[in-house]
């Protein structure tokens, strides 16, 4: 048998066939996605009316380009997002158990939120699922969790700049961090009154539905910029899986590659967390179902994680709005539902190419 | 032939030279051959140029000098802790000195991006990592410098190349977190080697691998130099392995150079000022072989 670099190439190409067929059935699961809800409006319709664009006054445009469009996009975005962001974190923290949330971010963005909700008395964004909440000024709430998830990055990275940009450096302020804005958002909890305890109960539970048109644009705005970043620095992300010291030799500046990494990663969590809430498992789980498929090669992981974060949270919100219709479950619930027996699956039975 | 006796008279005149701990690039030996033996040969293609460095308040490497030229391998020797690795990292700046320069091809390496540095120097760390990545990628890996954008046919013609040379053909999709350690050797060498640098750093090369491994690995070093007319530094712990392959030794002690010599110059005494240790040093095929008593 010839061993040659054609070999290589259609073993490779295995690795890209993959990842095409995950964006056919993500394109698949996003019309499934949009037709079915409180009314179900049939496939052919979905695309009659998804190729008319949007501006429609019947039934099914309003239902689709307001509310189940914008919904299926954030789930893709956000998925995707958190994906990417959990791929990043776990190369730059070389932990496996590393993810958006690993540093700390999602309990300072709880954090903030429940800050915004005491202080200035916000509530919750409007959500098809809080409807009960009361909800008085959904953006402060939103900047603050924001604002509170990147001080905690910076926190992290200055940390970072005083004892070297090791990888457990970053995990062990990060872990300390998370920490003490869990504290915090339990002794917040216990003082506040009921209404407000539910807002900020409410916040935590990640839902898609938050977002507008608006918001989904500077969503996806942060998403893909950072991850263009991110995949244009995917030759060095494997240099330092060879080693550090490797990477330096192959001409990678380890140090600002992981900072930079760090960032990107951290203001794709940031952004999503604060628009959407807590969805956890996303990040943690998409980058090792990949790497069991695809391997730890970034320039393949990348864009498969990318696609297994699109493909959960899409059918994790479908499901969420389905089981037990009308009532609506929040999507956080369902991505931990659907994804640990995916995943438990993958960790007996991976299928390593 | 057993040369001990007869290269007495040259050691003195190392232990004169070296006292202060400075290899001088025009030794004061009066014997000619000596005086070929001790430098470099030719135009150095990497020369570290007074280089010190310390971490922190702890001095490594005082006053350091030493070239290579093209087509030699040079090993670095000494004992545990002595420097030497440091003085590898050094070489490509991943370390940079506080003091003095490297220079390659007479152009000063600080200058250089950390890219433009690994086009000229290849390093291959005495641990590698195994990713979950096949050895085709992981060879692949070398171009990285060189990449652009899009990975080009030259890029893919390089690795098969020098996959097929170091006989890893038949495993290039095997992935190298499944392959023994020889192999694993064998891969990180291979990736340094498609990064076409001028000159190849190899931190203990043959560290962790058996005899025969050890061997191998050697000699392909030795014939990569040979072909691609560049240049290896190598530390090496293993004296007998280091006096077979390389074509001149540099002997380090205490963050200082303390002698430089060809195989001719190594003798029981300089052995014991710098490990410490009595041995005989006798010759076998024109080899010396150090064998302590």
């Amino acid at each position: 048998m010839k061993h040659d670099a054609a070999d290589y190439k259609s073993y490779v190409g295995k690795k890209a066939g993959i990842i095409i067929v995950g964006i056919i059935l993500c394109v698949v699961l996003f019309l499934l996605t949009i037709s079915v809800g409180a009314i179900t409006i049939p496939i052919p319709d979905v695309i009659a009316t998804l190729l008319h664009g949007p501006g429609g006054t019947g039934l099914f445009d309003r239902a689709l380009w307001n509310i189940r469009i914008p919904q299926a996009l954030t789930a893709v975005v956000a998925g995707a997002g958190l994906a990417i962001a959990g791929v990043a974190m776990q190369s730059v923290l070389r932990n496996p158990l590393a993810s958006p949330f690993t540093l700390g971010l999602s309990n300072a963005a709880a954090f903030g939120a429940a800050v915004g909700i005491l202080l200035f008395g916000a509530g919750t964004t409007g959500s098809s699922i809080a409807d009960a909440v009361v909800v008085n000024n959904p953006y402060l709430t939103t900047i603050c969790a924001f604002v509170f998830s990147l001080a905690t990055t910076a926190i992290i990275l200055a940390i970072a700049k005083v004892r070297g940009a090791t990888p457990e450096t970053m995990v062990l302020a990060g872990v300390a961090i998370s920490s003490l804005f869990s504290a915090g958002l339990m002794a917040i909890q216990y003082f506040v009154d009921d209404t407000q305890l539910a807002s900020i109960v409410f916040w935590q539970f990640g839902d898609v539905s938050r977002a507008s048109w608006s918001e989904l644009g500077l969503i996806t705005a942060v998403v893909a910029v950072c991850s263009l970043y991110l995949f244009i620095k995917r030759w060095d992300f494997n240099a330092i899986d060879a080693g550090e010291e490797t990477a330096k030799g192959l001409g990678v500046n380890v140090s600002r590659t992981r900072l930079l990494g760090m960032i990107a990663a951290s203001l794709i969590s940031a952004i999503v967390v604060a628009f959407l809430g807590v969805i956890g498992f996303v990040g943690l789980v998409c980058p090792h179902m990949m790497r069991r498929i695809v391997g730890d090669d970034h320039r393949f992981l990348i864009p498969a994680s990318v696609i297994c974060g699109a493909l959960l949270l899409l059918a994790a919100d479908t499901v969420a709005r389905t089981i037990i219709a009308p009532q609506v479950l929040p999507v956080a619930v369902l991505t931990s539902f659907l994804g640990a027996p995916i995943f438990i699956y993958l960790i007996i039975k991976g299928r390593r190419m | 032939m057993t040369g001990d006796h007869s290269h007495h008279g040259h050691m003195h005149d190392h232990e004169h030279m070296h006292g202060d701990g400075v290899i001088h690039s025009h030794p004061h030996s009066h014997e000619e051959n000596h005086e070929h033996h001790s430098d470099c040969p030719g135009e150095a293609i990497l020369r570290v140029d007074g280089v010190a460095f310390s971490y922190k308040s702890h001095s490594v490497l005082e006053d350091i000098e030493v070239g290579v030229s093209r087509g030699e391998i040079l090993a670095i020797l000494g004992p545990n802790g002595v420097g030497k690795s440091t003085l590898l990292r050094c070489m490509n700046m991943i370390l940079r000195p506080q003091k003095g320069a490297i220079l390659v091809d007479n152009a000063d390496l600080s200058k250089m991006s950390a890219n433009d540095i690994a086009k000229n120097v290849g390093y291959v760390a005495q641990r590698s990592e195994a990713a979950r990545m096949t050895v085709f990628d992981s060879v692949l890996l070398g171009r990285k410098p060189h990449i652009s954008w899009k990975l080009t046919k030259e890029d893919y013609a390089m690795v098969e190349d020098a996959l097929a040379k170091f006989g890893l053909s038949s495993m290039q999709l095997r992935y190298i977190d499944e392959i023994s350690g020889g192999e694993l050797q064998r891969v990180c060498v291979c990736r340094a080697i498609v990064q076409e640098p001028s000159v190849l750093l190899l931190d203990e090369p043959t560290s962790a691998l058996d005899l025969s491994r050890q061997m191998e690995i050697l000699h392909l070093i030795r014939h990569v130099v040979d072909q691609h007319n560049c240049a290896t530094i190598m530390t090496m712990h293993d004296l007998n392995l280091a006096l077979r392959f390389a074509d001149r030794f540099v002997f380090m002690k205490g963050g200082k150079i303390y002698a430089a010599c060809d195989k001719w110059g190594v003798t029981p005494e300089l052995i014991q000022e710098v490990y410490g240790i009595e041995v005989d040093v006798i010759f076998h095929n024109e080899l010396p072989v150090v064998i302590p008593k």
